[in-house]
């Protein structure tokens, strides 16, 4: 079930509070986050986000396509290297 | 011989169930569109007149996203997500489901037809 409007987007107050930071001093560098389920919104464009995945930080580049995605899909937490004896591909 | 967007409907059923044929339409569209050009459930696709046709049309033309469209609208949107490289988009990518339905057993809709493998060799004591 899709979340509610009423209640706007979930964007996680500390990432959104650094990148606006950032957007104010024209600086750049790669946010660390472990706040997969916060959504990208508008403000995230062309920012590097490192996105943890349970284990490490996978760098998530934001581009302009991924607004109201949220960073857990970007960042995958199973790793499935097929079957053994599918030498396929 | 009715003929809308490219599709030949079928003569000799309701014309409710007829509009289906398009792909885009299902029978709740199907309903608007005839409440619409104010043609009953019940008329045969075969007993519409030009006039009620061309009604039709101008309908389905005007505000309806149908056929080849629709089609490459949807392939769009699989494609931008398979592009910005999220999990739906990896999902669609190998051919899996991408709503979290469970993989264990089944998904026989997406993986497509068993891929029978050769039964390991069991341990002899």
């Amino acid at each position: 079930m899709s979340r509610s409007l009423k209640k706007g987007p979930f964007i996680d107050f500390k990432v959104e509070r650094k990148v606006l930071a950032m957007n104010e001093t024209g600086k750049k560098s790669v946010i660390k986050t472990w706040a997969r389920r916060s959504m990208i919104s508008p403000e995230f464009v062309g920012h590097t986000f490192a996105v943890h995945n349970g284990n490490k930080f996978i760098p998530v580049y934001v581009t302009e396509n991924m607004v109201g995605h949220k960073f857990g899909e970007f960042s995958p937490t199973r790793t499935f290297r097929g079957h053994s004896g599918n030498k396929k591909r | 011989m009715a003929r809308i967007v490219g599709v030949d409907l079928p003569k000799n059923k309701r014309g409710e169930v007829g509009l289906t044929y398009i792909f885009g339409i299902g029978r709740n569209l199907s309903r608007t569109i005839l409440t619409k050009a104010e043609i009953g459930f019940d008329v045969k696709v075969k007993d519409w007149t030009d006039d009620e046709l061309t009604k039709i049309r101008t309908i389905i033309n005007e505000d309806l996203k149908v056929e080849g469209e629709l089609r490459s609208e949807t392939q769009l949107n699989i494609k931008r997500l398979m592009d910005i490289g999220c999990y739906r988009g990896i999902r669609h990518r190998i051919g899996l489901p991408t709503r979290g339905q469970s993989t264990k057993n089944n998904a026989r809709t997406r993986k497509g037809r068993k891929k029978t493998v050769a039964n390991k060799k069991k341990a002899t004591k």
